[in-house]
Parts: structure tokens; C-alpha cells; sequence
């Protein structure tokens, strides 16, 4: 049933898991009832906090898909209430972050009519004749970020410049992570819209063809986005089957296994021509450009032997994980650790009140603890190496990372690590590489951050004091010309003085003279 | 994290009963010199590994689980001669553990094969004992029963050993070519069978087998021992073609010693090897030159020790040369 008419490329490394997806596909994916309140974080996306509009305070009312807050730059996008009601509070809440860190949210107490009011967007059904530029900006305000995780902003992945132009617009559907079937839940279910929200990116960024990478564990999805595609007659359009093998479903491992071609590091997918986004952002585009409707809801997998029944739900952003838990058959005695995001590249979150937010593919809620072997020592054994998607040397890594030799980590690309944790997975010494992975960039970030003010303060002691002796310059030259000036100005007058006394005297004399001689001549 | 994996002492235990085999097939020629070196060996080893570990307020217990002295120990057994005499093994362990492992701060950290180190530094300095084997005897414990072994292991006494004691076959080669007999003559006293003297072509094919066995395990990549193997084989075999009175032929090189207990066990020592793809394949390609060369050429019948402790000061360097390419950057020089 599943055949691949493309050439497909292998990656290194890689592994195979058990993937548990099976417990979560069990039924059809459903909607539930709103939480009694919602927790709306502000920074749901990769860049800049966008900022409370003015007339959303405590006690406003607000409407679904109401603006809170408003992007600030470029790499940020806008948030909206996700339903209708009154805002209780705007303050600081336990958000999805591994270390339990509070920010800034707007508090919703919902009243149940999820009433849209005006709120919806100038819907353009027919975007093709609308600029680019234009539905980039929709995208913006719509608040449509990369829903596959890494939820970077869209409008500036969709923002093609003229010397990159994009040949291959890739949608992401390899999902590799074990556990989460929130996308192949999607691509059964919504197809069309992805199908649709695709056509909309390839007027947005006219690549020459677009592949849906779909791992082959996925038959229904694969066969739905088929069916989805032959309806929609797109030609452009490509459904490719792709081996299951964590982690294809990184972007540049996609990009990779669909077109040979590898993202330069420290580059973007732009520069070698591919955009890639995740289906359910395909969704969310075409929503926010077809019907005007923000991004405010996400399909979120709800797993693991923590939770009675495993299952798919789409629900609001906002809603607190605990809801999420009642209303998939509540917990149950294994319900030890919460996550989000699979077992292999998720965190673990301590507080059940924390609000799924765009980046939220999965709750896994299971009895696994983390690293419960001690750490044994490096034998350099190179299973790492091997595992590596990205062919780096974790072993080597983590021995820069501890000694703190951050030079020679990034000499050894550090920064191409994609913390995919295959290397972690197969270490017989349960270290936990990734951990130091993110401990030597966060270190290699703050030195470079504490470089760049020490390079401004620099620059701007330096301006100051060549300001300072500018200033100086100037003065004495001013004194100088100024003297010059006084000196030629004096020497000059006072011949002229001279001068014009002479002339005076001159002319009197002659005065005098003729004066006489007129007198003499009268006389 | 999801599913179980191998741990470390798990892939260590592999390769212990990787070791097995031959192992038991030294014992079928040596009798009870191979089991009095094994017991003391491990014995020691433990003991050393536990006495190091108290001194530098490491937990005892998981490191000695961890089975990296064992095997340091059992290979140092085999490789020893068989009724190595008690101090030997004990100043041979001294060297491997103490010296060769905890001094550059234990496990993961010591840039030499520990078991090379030990056996390295017994050479160099007991050359006597370390280079008398018994000859092998099919089922030995019936010619030299358990009280001769025990006095000759912990008293030195000779109950009319030396007419049972010789050298081992690349010995015999070394010693004979340097009284200038050709190889035809050497072959022609008949002492060393099909290919290098039987008993140590069986011993060399168990442990191949055992070898083939950790492959198939993937306990241990194929990158080293393939590269060892064609490495001595085709260097031999090289020469051999030049002048066969001379040389030995691959087959005696790679059956006649140690070459595939080190293919296989030692070089793959994953702590002291080069750790890339394309570095393995150097550094074991580096071990059977300098194997065929110190062989050949050099003062030592038996050469493996040495060409591993060479190699390791160079897995650095090589570790360096040899990084892959990283997705996303270009290819540099090498790797």
C-alpha cells in the first residue's frame, strides 16, 4: 500500500524505538469541555514577548480570538483569548519550562458561549489574488507559529527572499518521536485543511513542488493525505513515505531523507532552497488566512500507563494539563511523571496546573523516572557516535562540556547538536549527555551575550572618549582660527585705519591747497 | 529510558563470556597453569581494583560490578604463560590496575590498555618468565597434576618441568631464524603442524570464534578487528611473497600468537582506542604494522602489547584528524 516513487536518502545513525503509539489511536480524536479557567502565557513561541493590548485589564471582557497582546518585532507573533469571558487576573503562572519557571499570562474565566463577537479576521477565500506580503502579516496576527515544537514564528519561515528562491516546500509529518499521534491523528482527520493550508504556503513562497514526509509507521495518515491530495488535483502535490526511524522527523533530518540536500550549519533550510513546515501548522495557516481565525487551538496527544485512556484531544490553549488528565479517564497509580513532549526530547513539568501552549504535542504521564542508574564513567565505547543523526562525537562532547572547554566543543559543533537524545539513549553509562549539551550552549550563549555587552561598552567608552577629544580638537581649532582670524582682522584695520588717515590727511592737505590757490586766484 | 539497553557492565560480562572458548581450550593444553593464572589474576585484579577505589573515596561496589577489572584480569591470564609463578601475576596486576588504570583516575580515564601495561612492563622486565610456556599437551591436567602446579606457581620448585617447558611458536621462529635456519627447516622439525603449531591455531580460532560472537552481539564494531587483521595479514603476506625462507606467512601471523585475542579483545578496549569510524581503522591498522614490524624486526617474539601502548599515545591525534562530517559543514581533510 505504501509506496515511495521518490529517492529517498538515509540519514546516520538513528534508532529504533518502541514507539507506544498504538494505546493513543485508539478512537477518534475529540473535543472537551472548557476548564474552568485558562491560562494564556504571553511567550508561547521562539522570539521576542509581545506586549498587552491596552484595553485588556483585570475585569475585561474579551471575546475568542480577541487579541491580548501584540507583537513587538519581527520574531514574534500576536495571542489571543481562546475562548469568551472575563480576565481574572494578569500575572505570573508556572508555565511549561523544565525548571518549574513562572512568566507573564493572561488569566481567562470562561463564560461558556465561546463567542467570537467581531473578533474574526477578514477571512480572503481567495487568497491568490491577495499579495504575499499581506497574508505574511495574517499569518503574524493570526499567531500561527511552527506547531511541530520548535514553534518559531511562520510569517518569517514564509518570508522568501528574492536571491533564495524556495524549491521545495516540505510539510512534516514524520512525528518520530515514541508515544505522541497527535499529527497522524491530524492527517487521518484533517487532511483536506492541511492539504489546503499547503496550497496557501506555495502562494506564499512558489516553490516547484510540495512533499508530504509522512513516516511509514502511518498508514491511515499516509492513505488520508493521499485521498486529500487527489481531491484537491495538485499536481505539485507529493505524499512520500518515508522509514520509520527516530529521528527523521527533525526538520533537517526530513530535509535530508526528501531531498539530499543539508541545511549549511548555522544557516536556514532558505539557503538550500526547502521550507519545512509541520503539518498541523498547515492547518493553522489555513485557517488563519481562509477563515481569518487565530491560532487557538492545538490537537494534543494525552499517553503513557499514567493515564487511563490514551487518547487525542483538541483542545484551547490555556487549558490547565489537569484538565487534560480528567477528561482522558483521569490518572492512575503509575501517573508518576508528567511531560510534554515525548520521552525522548520532552520536559518533565512539576506543576499540574502548568497551560498547554503551541508547542504542546503531548502530555505523557508515566511511572519512568529519570536517570534512576548512577552515572557510570565514559568508556568511549562510541555507541553515541553511531546513534548520532547529525554524525557529531557526543563522547567527545561531553568531555569538553564538563571540563568546560567550550572552545573546543564548538570546534567540534556543538551548536549542530539537534538534543535529540539518541546519543543518551544508548550510553551503557546512563549519562545524561544532554543535559551537558544544554548546560556548555547555554555557557557558550552567556559568554557570547556577556562578549557583545563587553564589546558595546567598549565601543561606546571608545566613542565617548574620542567624542570627548573631538570635542577638544574642535575647540582649539575654533580658538586658533578664531585668533588667526582676530590677528589678520587687526593688522588689517589698523593699516586700513592708517591708511585712511592718511588719506584723510592727504585730502585735507589737497583740500587746503586748492582752497588757497582759489583764494590767490580771487584775490 | 524507553526500552532496556545494554549497560556497562553487561557489555564487559559479554565480552567475558566472549573469552570463554579459548579460554578453556588453553586449559585443554596447559592444564592448571591457565587456572592458577586465572585465579590469581582476578583475584588480585579485585583486590587492587577495591584497594584503589577506598583510597580515592570512590563506591566500591558499582565500579567492581562494572567487570573492567575482571576482564583486564582474565586477559592478562591468557596472555600470561601458563604457571606463572604467584608474584608475577600479582606484580603484573600491580602494573595493570594500580598503574595503568587508577593512577590516570580509574575507569574511562587511562589512556593505555591497562592489560597491555601489565603485560608490557613483565615483559620488559622478567623476559625469562614471560617467555617460557609449557609445551602445549592435549588434556594436560593428566601429565601435570594440581600439586606439581601448586608448587611450581607458589614455591618455584622444578619437579623435572624443563623437559616440558619451550617456546611458543613465534618464539621458536625468532630464535631459529636468528641461528640463520630458513622457515622449510624450521617447518621441517615438525614441532608446529598445519599452520603455526596446532595447539595455538585451535587456541587463535577460539578465540575468533569468540570474537565473531561479540560481532554478532554488536558489543564490539568491525572496524578494529578487521583493520588489525588485514593490517598484519597483508604485511606478512607482503613479505612473505618477497621471500618465504625468511618470512613467515600471514597464516603463522595471525594463528602462531596473540593476533586474534588482540583483533578482537584487546585493541577493542573501547577506552583506550581511538573512538571515530574512520580513527578505529587507523589505530588498528597502526597496531598490526607495528605488530608485524616489532615481530619481524624488533626484540620481542610477540609484539601486540607493545604496538597497542604505541597506538594509544596516538588515538588523540588520530581522534582529531578523524572527526566525521558534521551534517551541515563540509567535508574536511580526512574522515
Amino acid at each position: 500500500m505504501i509506496q515511495t516513487l521518490r529517492k529517498l536518502w538515509r540519514n546516520p545513525g538513528g534508532l529504533h524505538l518502541a514507539e507506544n503509539k498504538d494505546i493513543s489511536t485508539q478512537c477518534p480524536s475529540r473535543q472537551i469541555p472548557l476548564a474552568a479557567q485558562l491560562v494564556i502565557p504571553l511567550l508561547q513561541h521562539a522570539g521576542e514577548k509581545p506586549k498587552v493590548v491596552t484595553n485588556v485589564n483585570v475585569g475585561a471582557y474579551v471575546y475568542k480570538g480577541q487579541t491580548l497582546a501584540v507583537a513587538q518585532s519581527n520574531n514574534s507573533v500576536n495571542v489571543h483569548a481562546t475562548t469568551s469571558g472575563t480576565i481574572s487576573a494578569i500575572e505570573l503562572r508556572p508555565i511549561a519550562h523544565p525548571s518549574g519557571l513562572h512568566d507573564l499570562c493572561v488569566v481567562l474565566m470562561p463564560d461558556g458561549k465561546d463567542a467570537w463577537g467581531d473578533s474574526r479576521l477578514p477571512a480572503y477565500p481567495n487568497y491568490t489574488e491577495i499579495d504575499p506580503a499581506i497574508l505574511r502579516q495574517r499569518v503574524k496576527d493570526a499567531g500561527v507559529v511552527g506547531m511541530g515544537g520548535a514553534v518559531f514564528p511562520s510569517a518569517v519561515k514564509l518570508n522568501v527572499r528574492p536571491d533564495k528562491p524556495i524549491r521545495t516546500l516540505i510539510l512534516n509529518g514524520a512525528e518520530c518521536e515514541p508515544y505522541i499521534s497527535c499529527d497522524d491523528m491530524l492527517m487521518r482527520e484533517q487532511a483536506a485543511e492541511i492539504v489546503a493550508g499547503a496550497q496557501v504556503m506555495m502562494h506564499m513562497v512558489k516553490p516547484q513542488e510540495c512533499l508530504i514526509g509522512v513516516e511509514d509507521n502511518k498508514p491511515y495518515a499516509i492513505a488520508a493525505m493521499q485521498a486529500a491530495v487527489d481531491a484537491a488535483q495538485d499536481s505539485r502535490i507529493q505524499v512520500v513515505a518515508v522509514p520509520t526511524l527516530y529521528p527523521s522527523g527533525g526538520a533537517k533530518q526530513l530535509t535530508f531523507i526528501l531531498t539530499g540536500k543539508e541545511v549549511p550549519s548555522g544557516g536556514r533550510s532558505s539557503d538550500i532552497g526547502v521550507v519545512c513546515n509541520n503539518v498541523a501548522t498547515a492547518r493553522a495557516i489555513y485557517h488563519a488566512v481562509v477563515h481569518g481565525e487565530p491560532s487557538l487551538s492545538r490537537y494534543v496527544t494525552v499517553t503513557g500507563n499514567g493515564i487511563a485512556q490514551p487518547c487525542n484531544l483538541e483542545v484551547p490553549f490555556g487549558t490547565p494539563i489537569s484538565h487534560l488528565a480528567a477528561h482522558a479517564g483521569g490518572t492512575t497509580p503509575q501517573a508518576k511523571r508528567w511531560r510534554m513532549g515525548g520521552p525522548m526530547m520532552g520536559i518533565t513539568l512539576h506543576d499540574p496546573a502548568v497551560p498547554v501552549v503551541k508547542a504542546m504535542n503531548c502530555l505523557l504521564i508515566n511511572d519512568e523516572l529519570e536517570h534512576t542508574q548512577a552515572a557510570m564513567p565514559c568508556i568511549r565505547c562510541g555507541r553515541c557516535t553511531d546513534a548520532c543523526p547529525t554524525s557529531l562525537l557526543p563522547q567527545q562532547l561531553y568531555w569538553f562540556a564538563r571540563a568546560k572547554e567550550f572552545d573546543k566543543a564548538k570546534a567540534h559543533h556543538l551548536s549542530d547538536c539537534i538534543e535529540c537524545g539518541c546519543c543518551e539513549y544508548v550510553c551503557p553509562s546512563h549519562i545524561p549527555l544532554v543535559s551537558y549539551y544544554r548546560f556548555a550552549k547555554a555557557e557558550i550563549r552567556a559568554e557570547r551575550t556577556a562578549k557583545v555587552k563587553a564589546d558595546l561598552a567598549r565601543e561606546r567608552h571608545e566613542f565617548h572618549l574620542e567624542r570627548l577629544e573631538r570635542a577638544k580638537r574642535e575647540k582649539a581649532e575654533k580658538l586658533a582660527k578664531h585668533k588667526e582670524q582676530a590677528q589678520t582682522t587687526t593688522d588689517d584695520s589698523k593699516k586700513a585705519a592708517i591708511q585712511a588717515a592718511l588719506d584723510r590727511a592727504k585730502a585735507k592737505k589737497a583740500e587746503a591747497a586748492a582752497q588757497t590757490l582759489s583764494e590767490d586766484t580771487t584775490a | 529510558m524507553i526500552a532496556s539497553k545494554p549497560d556497562v557492565s553487561t557489555l564487559m560480562q559479554q565480552v567475558l563470556y566472549a573469552l570463554i572458548p579459548g579460554t578453556l581450550l588453553l586449559v585443554w593444553f596447559f592444564g592448571w597453569g591457565i587456572i592458577t593464572n586465572w585465579v590469581l589474576a582476578i583475584g588480585f585484579a579485585l583486590l587492587f581494583e577495591a584497594l584503589m577505589l577506598k583510597w580515592r573515596q570512590r563506591p566500591i561496589e558499582p565500579f567492581l560490578l562494572d567487570y573492567s577489572a575482571v576482564l583486564t584480569a582474565w586477559l592478562l591470564a591468557v596472555a600470561m604463560p601458563a604457571f606463572s609463578p604467584w608474584w608475577l601475576i600479582a606484580v603484573a596486576m600491580l602494573f595493570a590496575i594500580v598503574i595503568g588504570k587508577h593512577l590516570y583516575g580509574g575507569l574511562g580515564y587511562n589512556p593505555f590498555n591497562p592489560a597491555m601495561v601489565g603485560y608490557a612492563a613483565m615483559l620488559v622486565s622478567y623476559p625469562v618468565q614471560m617467555t617460557i610456556w609449557p609445551e602445549p599437551v592435549a588434556f594436560s591436567f593428566a601429565h601435570i597434576g594440581a600439586d606439581q602446579a601448586f608448587q611450581k606457581v607458589f614455591w618455584g620448585i622444578n619437579t623435572g618441568w624443563d623437559a616440558l617447558s619451550g617456546a611458543t611458536p613465534l618464539d621458536a621462529v625468532k630464535v631459529s631464524l636468528g641461528l640463520n635456519k630458513t622457515l622449510d627447516d624450521i617447518y621441517a622439525t615438525g614441532q608446529f603442524g598445519l599452520l603455526s603449531g596446532e595447539a595455538w591455531a585451535w587456541i587463535n580460532v577460539a578465540w575468533l570464534s569468540g570474537g565473531l560472537w561479540l560481532l554478532q552481539r554488536k558489543v564490539i564494531s568491525w572496524h578494529m578487528p578487521v583493520a588489525l587483521l588485514i593490517s598484519l595479514g597483508g604485511m606478512a603476506m607482503i613479505f612473505w611473497l618477497i621471500n618465504p625462507q625468511i618470512y613467515a606467512s600471514p597464516l603463522f601471523h595471525l594463528f602462531g600468537g596473540a593476533a586474534m585475542l588482540g583483533a578482537f579483545f584487546i585493541i577493542t578496549d573501547p577506552v583506550s582506542a581511538s573512538t571515530t569510524p574512520m580513527g578505529k581503522l587507523i589505530y588498528a591498522a597502526g597496531i598490526g604494522l607495528f605488530t608485524y614490524i616489532i615481530r619481524t624486526w624488533g626484540g620481542y617474539p610477540d609484539a601486540i602489547a607493545f604496538a597497542v601502548l604505541i597506538m594509544n599515545m596516538a588515538v588523540p591525534l588520530i581522534d582529531y584528524y578523524t572527526q566525521p562530517r558534521v551534517y551541515g559543514t563540509k567535508r574536511s581533510w580526512l574522515g
